[in-house]
């Protein structure tokens, strides 16, 4: 008992002379700090500053409009983007245009060759070759962008920026890698015997509108997801090395289009797919109007294409509309999460 | 005179997620610990700043200013209450600012300028003074990750003090600078707020908060606890003049930062 006790004692005094110590520390520490910066005193009168401007939220909730108010920006940003993916890089921008390249070399073989699906597939390089290009572009913007916020965290705690810039420049970005590749495919389209026709462009302009918006929407979903769960950007690397797999191209759809009867919850799921969709009607621009006689290849395309196109651009800006309520709902946190 | 920041009721709580993992988290829900807990940084502050008012924040560590700071800039928002500002806001918090290791000086300063309000014009009319004033040399275009952390926080203070912004945020930027660049940031910023820019200065050291500035708030913990005339905030933070407080000292925050 006594014993405990002296020992207490003997803590409580051990206690104090640390803190007396510790408070002799802090008071140099103090002392030190006083004369840390000079001093430098005002010269002269100061002068009264006209600011022309109204008090506002320093912070405001622009979103995506705002960052197309913030073009400049935007260009610098996709330009940094470019500058560090090529940093150290001796092929630099041709990396983007090989992986590609080998892809179509690869599956042109596997499918074209070996496995022949290509037979009733008039021009199969370029049904095929339109599939990657646009795959290509949607895995790209989906898997950089996710990646955008949390790579860019520098920025993202040190200063005030549209947060959605960073996605928005992943999806700026990879269409600098693919546009390259579309204007390929559209020379050989052309050599092939592509013919302009009215029902061919309004696919295309279908098919940009719905890729952008789905691939613009997944951007901002997953880039706020992975700041809180880097698991994301895992997923995101999964899943899109099967997108290949889930859209018509080295395969002729009216394979799929066979489902219907037998499987036709599975069919659905498939054609449920905003890429499948966007992918048909990209074909429907530059492969159909490539082949001889297009109306051969009707078949290639669903009977409801046009009405699906329609609802899934409508579903694709709804889900946008969420994307940019939900990415502004979690950007608030974004800098204790970093 | 023009209002250039208010801040209304502003608190600031911060979650920390102490499990990350699945595995962790189930563990945590079983025992019956907390997943998170929570920390307000800023607990109800209210203030208001005239344009051209040069004001230091002052505050053991951890008290809560850089998180005002933020605030203030717009990188965080409160979780309660409002910030209004007006005009320009540019400034460092805390030491290095958003540059990317790969890029050169040039870029990352076009890129901060940019972040800032600058437009392309501006900056390249500017662009020689704010590449002198840093003093960087040939390292201008060599990547900022082989920068020292004194030229990074000379090219940052650099950019943001010659935004021309209507108010500047100086958050303990300079800590890394030697003696000189010191006394050469002081003396601009000294021209800055003689230019009538609203000026935030945090800093510990006493002397220079008394020459900067003209009024001082003091955060405690996230509270608000001074706001006042520089010779009394000073004097408020003076923690060792009698012996009495000198005990408040020993059990107090101060002792954490030893
Ligand atoms: N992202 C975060 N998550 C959790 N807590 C945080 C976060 N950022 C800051 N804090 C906490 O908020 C408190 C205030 O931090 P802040 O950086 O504002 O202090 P400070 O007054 O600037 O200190 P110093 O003088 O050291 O710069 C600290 O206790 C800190 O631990
Ligand atoms: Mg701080």
């Amino acid at each position: 008992m006594r014993a405990a006790n002296k020992a207490h004692q003997q803590q409580q005094a051990d206690e104090r002379g640390r803190r007396k110590n510790a408070a002799a520390r802090a008071r140099a520490l103090a002392e030190k700090k006083a004369d840390a910066m000079p001093v430098v005193h005002l010269e002269g009168e100061k002068q009264e500053r006209f600011v022309d401007a109204v008090l506002t939220d320093p912070a405001p909730r622009g979103g995506i409009l705002e960052v197309f108010q913030q073009r400049y920006l935007l260009r610098l940003i996709v330009g940094r983007e470019l500058a560090q993916l090529y940093a150290a890089s001796l092929l630099g921008l041709l990396w983007s245009y090989i992986q590609p390249a080998l892809r179509f070399v690869v599956y042109y073989f596997v499918f074209g060759v070996v496995i022949a699906a290509h037979r009733g597939i008039p021009n199969f390089a370029i049904h095929l070759f339109c599939g990657i290009v646009f795959v290509h572009y949607f895995s790209e913007t989906w898997s950089a962008g996710t990646r955008s916020i949390w790579s860019n965290r520098n920025l993202v705690l040190k200063m005030r920026v549209p947060r959605e810039i960073f996605p928005v420049a992943s999806m700026v970005v990879a269409f600098y890698h693919t546009g390259p590749q579309i204007l390929v495919l559209m020379i050989a389209s052309i050599v092939v015997g592509w013919h302009l026709s009215f029902t061919a462009v309004a696919a295309g302009v279908l098919g940009f509108a719905i890729l952008f918006t789905f691939a613009g929407a997944m951007a901002l979903i997953f880039a706020a997801l992975n700041v809180y769960f880097r698991d994301f950007q895992n997923i995101v690397a999964t899943i899109t090395q099967f997108l290949h797999f889930m859209v018509p191209m080295m395969y002729p759809f009216s394979l799929v289009h066979d489902m219907v009867d037998k499987h036709p919850v599975i069919y659905q799921l498939y054609m449920a797919n905003p890429l499948a969709e966007a992918v048909l009607l990209m074909q429907k621009f530059f492969w159909q109007a490539s082949v001889d006689d297009p109306s051969s290849v009707a078949n290639e395309f669903p009977p409801d294409l046009w009405t699906r196109g329609f609802v899934i651009l409508g579903a694709c800006l709804l889900l946008l509309l969420f994307a940019q309520k939900f990415f502004a709902r979690l950007e608030g946190k974004f800098p204790e999460r970093l | 005179m023009t209002e250039s920041i208010v801040v209304d009721h502003v608190s600031k709580t911060f979650t920390m997620q102490y499990h990350r993992t699945l595995k962790q988290m189930a563990v945590a829900t079983v025992r019956g610990l907390p997943l998170n807990e929570t920390f307000q940084a800023v607990n109800d502050v209210s203030f208001t700043v005239e344009q051209g008012e040069s004001i230091g924040l002052m505050g053991l560590n951890g008290s809560g200013k850089s998180t005002l700071l933020k605030l203030i800039n717009g990188v965080m928002r409160p979780d309660a209450g409002t910030i209004r500002t007006r005009g320009r806001i540019a400034g460092l918090i805390a030491t290095g600012t958003g540059f990317h290791p790969q890029l050169s000086g040039r870029d990352n300063l076009f890129l901060n300028a940019a972040i800032l309000g600058m437009s392309e014009a501006e900056t390249k009319r500017k662009f020689d003074e704010i590449v002198d004033f840093a003093n960087l040399g040939k390292f201008l275009d060599t990547p900022v990750s082989h920068y020292s952390s004194g030229m990074y926080a000379r090219l940052g203070f650099s950019i943001a003090i010659h935004v021309d912004a209507d108010i500047f945020l100086a958050d303990e930027v300079l800590a890394v600078g030697d003696k000189p660049f010191k006394k050469k940031c002081m003396v601009k910023m000294q021209e800055v707020r003689k230019q009538g820019t609203t000026i935030f200065y945090v800093s510990h050291a006493a002397a220079s908060v008394r020459a900067m500035c003209d009024r001082v708030l003091v955060l405690e913990s996230g509270h608000l606890n001074f706001d006042g005339g520089t010779d009394e905030g000073i004097r408020y933070l003076q923690y060792d003049d009698d012996e009495a407080s000198q005990e408040e000292l020993l059990d107090g925050e101060l002792g954490a930062d030893v």
